[in-house]
């Protein structure tokens, strides 16, 4: 079964893992450029300042959004999931039918770099430095705080969504730290892919009931809908390559 | 004052976070999917609660598929 609320939410721990993983190489790209061009202290303390506040904002939202009643949630949280995974799924299949272009950390690192080095060399501390990685992990990292706190929270399990984001960040902090360059060869947009059908089908299923919808043999659906989901993705990226 | 001011840019930044964040460079997507459930609700409030759910599949589809083409489309204008 893709998930239930008693069985362990494979399916949830996939969907945030894979979104982490993405956001964070991205961000990683940030504050690799930084440290070369600025410096490795400034690229941290930026680095671990936003981690703390995306941890601060997973701690505070998370338990208050649990407070809201289940079906006003179910049609919140299942339209954003909605929303998103569709953002998702329309990059992916642009990127994949060839009308949008891959994205490209080298080039991204290219370009940090460049204007960090147009600024100059700070006098005293680098807050350029530090302000460029901040940013870089807040930002990225804010889309996987909403996808830990929408799927975690409608399935009580923020503590399981949590530890699969941190687990990525971690893997991509370790991988960064060996390889010391930003991660080029990671099959992101594949991953993008994966990610936005799994958004789709909890926001379809979830959205679904919160408006009414009795789904033939419960969550079992979700296997279906998934299925259904990836087929019509495979079919969008064959109908856009002509 | 000064807390005042703090919190409403706090208030204001979230509401362009999420603006962005929902509705971005894709409007036709948030307000599709809002259109979808309206309709899907209407559907499952007439005793059709399952078949609301497979308008609301199809609508997926369609909602992606005409974003698509609509991002190939505008591309292609440039």
């Amino acid at each position: 079964m893709l998930a239930t609320t008693t069985a362990f939410p494979y399916a949830l721990v996939v969907a945030v893992f894979l979104a982490a993983l993405v956001e964070m190489v991205e961000a990683l790209t940030i504050v690799v450029a930084v440290g070369h061009a600025r410096s490795w202290r400034s690229a941290l303390e930026g680095t671990g300042l936003a981690l703390l506040c995306l941890t601060i904002l997973v701690a505070i939202v998370g338990p208050a959004i649990s407070h809201v009643p289940l079906t006003p949630m179910r049609v919140i949280v299942g339209a954003i999931l909605l929303v998103f995974g569709l953002q998702w799924l329309r990059k992916a299949v642009l990127r994949a039918s060839g009308h949008k272009a891959l994205h490209d950390e080298d080039e991204i690192y290219r370009d940090t770099v460049a204007q960090l080095r147009a600024a100059g060399q700070p006098v005293g501390r680098d807050r350029l430095a530090v302000v460029t990685s901040f940013k870089g992990v807040f930002l990225e990292g804010l889309e996987v705080v909403i996808m830990v706190v929408t799927l975690g929270a409608q399935r009580h399990q923020i503590l399981i969504a949590t530890a699969s984001a941190v687990s990525a960040t971690v893997l991509v902090a370790i991988v960064g730290a060996i390889v010391a360059k930003q991660l080029n060869n990671v099959p992101e947009n594949f991953m993008k892919a994966t990610v936005g059908v799994l958004l789709v089908t909890y926001g379809v299923f979830w959205s679904g009931e919160g408006v009414g919808v009795v789904w033939p043999h419960g969550d079992v659906m979700l296997l279906a809908i998934a299925g259904l989901v990836a087929a019509g993705v495979w079919v969008q990226i064959q109908v856009a390559r002509r | 004052m000064r807390f005042v001011r703090l919190l409403g840019s706090a208030v204001a930044g979230t509401g362009r976070f999420l603006w962005d964040f929902l509705v971005g460079d894709t409007p036709e997507i948030f307000v599709a999917v809002c259109v979808a459930l309206a309709a899907v609700a209407v559907i499952s409030h007439h005793r059709h609660s399952s078949l609301g759910g497979w308008v609301l599949l199809v609508a997926t589809f369609v909602i992606l598929g005409g974003s698509v083409m609509k991002a190939i489309r505008t591309s292609k204008k440039k």
